[in-house]
């Protein structure tokens, strides 16, 4: 479904992503990991679109995104949640998602019709999907960091990917909400059958969870293969796991 | 957007009594304060139109005054110099204002925030230029006077109903416009553009469509102030006054509809009886923009709005 394939960029000179390659199929859980400053993020933004590559190609459902912008892409069917917490912090938890599902449904320039009366249900089911249901009708700004998290998510599903990117979904969350953002992840695997690529420090929880993991380092991407495979693999036991 | 705290029957009824209020109000007020308030209708019809980039869309719409000049220029020079049906001028004034937006908008969209700003001020302040010193065609710094409005709305009352009944329709289709998709997505592109831009809203074009509505009910305003002034001069596309405008915003408070109405109702009261003792107005607008910053940095409505209501509007630094 996407395939990375020798990827680069440079901010100043500075190389952030020196051969990254990564391939996704359809219905898996993919996850990169890799220490701080490895270029996992700049890597996402690469794929969604928000940084253009200088080198390499990005084929997302047989087709070169490399480069495209990040509206186009989203448009394609790949979807993106961000690190640092990104909401539309004066609009409710409601209208947060709704934007997100107006503009899947092409409604951005519909001038006449009260916004009250589109999408509506489709929002309340992302919002019950997500478990958010409760606090709909509060500014986002108000709420907890977990929330937010969630609520980044439920945007990102608004647009009804196919490819759901994540970047470090959990972080920051207390340890029951990180529980319960895996199940939810994992629900949208099995059971609305999104793909989901996603990025993450903490190793156990990768393990744990995704069907198929890649290492990056300094900009290069080492391995990808089963967590059983990542784990054997002698070059990963030294730079990321410290032999253990 | 509508306070939840009145059903929207309430809200209604209150509409149409401050509208039957208005209606009445050259039936026992003196000429003047028909006047006045013709005056504060256009006025706070412009500000509402600024919001809708400024406060809804989050542009920095430094020089919106420039649209409102077009406008009252377009509709006097087409009613002095061209034999043009008089309801045709009128009809298409707003949209010179509208084509100008869209060719600004072309132009400075491609930058964001502090940019975007200062880019459409050199080019509205390029266009003041223009009409400032083409004597032959604008009047240059004199302006254009004795613009021949029909009878029936030449008169004080006659322009306030002109005035009254244009500017509840505008504001009504600006609401309508906020309300919509549309709008709701333009919210979220005030708040967080990038985002907005991963979830598949083309932003640029976004804000080039809110330059063009923004500058067409500038141009309406516009269009109303030479209906009640009969004269359109340079000053109506001064910075100074887009920046009169940006505080009535402010003071009314720009992140809600009514807000720059009552703005405007502020300050052009204010200036009319400060300037019965000073000429110094521009130092007493300073003074109420230092203290809008200091005390009320959400305006009044949003003050009142936050006092009485949606106690769960707090954001990130309450926490």
């Amino acid at each position: 479904m996407l395939s990375v394939k020798d990827v680069q960029k440079s901010f100043d000179r500075f190389l952030a992503v020196k051969n990254a390659n990564l391939e996704v199929e359809r219905g898996e859980i993919v996850a990169v990991i890799g220490p701080n400053g490895a270029g996992k993020s700049t890597l996402f933004g690469l794929i969604a679109g928000r940084l253009a590559p200088d080198k390499g190609r990005i084929i997302f459902k047989g087709k070169d995104i490399g480069g495209l912008a990040s509206y186009l892409i989203c448009r394609r069917g790949l979807s993106m949640s961000f690190q640092i917490v990104n909401v539309f912090n004066r609009l409710t938890v409601f209208e947060n998602v709704q934007v997100s599902v107006l503009s899947r449904l092409r409604r951005a320039f519909d001038l006449i019709t009260p916004s009250k009366r589109v999408a509506v249900e489709e929002t309340r089911e992302i919002l019950k999907s997500v478990g958010l249901s409760n606090v709909e009708n509060r500014a986002s700004g108000s709420l907890s960091h977990g929330e937010r998290k969630v609520l980044e998510i439920a945007i990102a599903l608004g647009a009804n990917p196919e490819l759901l990117i994540l970047d470090e979904p959990t972080a920051g969350m207390a340890p029951d909400e990180t529980a319960s953002t895996i199940k939810l992840l994992e629900y949208l695997n099995s059971d609305l059958g999104l793909t989901i690529l996603f990025c993450e420090h903490d190793i156990e929880l990768v393990f744990s969870f995704a069907n198929r993991v890649m290492v990056m380092r300094q900009g290069v991407s080492i391995v990808q293969g089963t967590p059983q495979e990542v784990k054997d693999n002698e070059q990963v036991r030294e730079a990321y796991l410290g032999g253990s | 957007m509508p306070p939840d705290g009145l059903s929207r029957l309430k809200w209604f009824t209150l509409g149409m009594a401050v509208l039957i209020v208005l209606a009445l109000c050259p039936q026992f007020l003196p000429r003047f304060f028909t006047y006045l308030l013709a005056l504060i209708l256009i006025t706070g019809l412009m500000a509402t139109s600024l919001n809708v980039a400024l406060g809804f869309g989050g542009m920095y719409q430094f020089h919106h005054a420039v649209f409102y000049g077009v406008g009252a220029y377009s509709v006097s020079l087409m009613l002095i110099k061209t034999n043009l049906p008089i309801a045709l001028c009128f009809f298409t004034a707003p949209f010179a204002s509208a084509v100008l937006a869209l060719v600004m908008g072309f132009i400075c969209v491609r930058l964001s925030k502090l940019y975007f700003g200062m880019l459409q001020l050199s080019l509205g302040s390029l266009v003041w230029v223009v009409v400032y010193r083409w004597y032959s065609f604008t009047g240059g710094d004199d302006g254009l006077h004795g613009v021949p409005i029909p009878s029936l709305i030449s008169s004080v009352s006659g322009s306030f109903y002109f005035t009254l009944i244009v500017s509840v329709v505008s504001l009504g289709l600006m609401y309508v416009i906020l309300n919509s998709p549309f709008g709701q997505i333009l919210q979220a592109i005030r708040d967080n553009p990038e985002r907005s831009e991963t979830i598949g809203v083309h932003v640029r074009a976004h804000q080039l469509v809110t330059q063009v509505i923004a500058g067409f009910f500038a141009g309406v305003a516009g269009v109303l102030f030479v209906t009640v002034e009969g004269s359109a001069f340079p000053d109506l596309m001064s910075w100074t006054l887009s920046l009169e405008f940006l505080i009535m915003c402010l003071l009314g408070g720009w992140f809600t509809f009514l807000g720059p109405m009552l703005g405007a109702a502020i300050i052009v009261s204010l200036r009319t009886m400060v300037g019965v003792y000073t000429e110094y107005w521009t130092t007493v607008l300073a003074i109420i923009l230092m203290l809008l910053i200091f005390f009320l940095p959400e305006g009044v409505i949003g003050y009142l709005e936050g006092f009485f209501k949606r106690p769960d509007v707090s954001t990130e630094e309450d926490r």
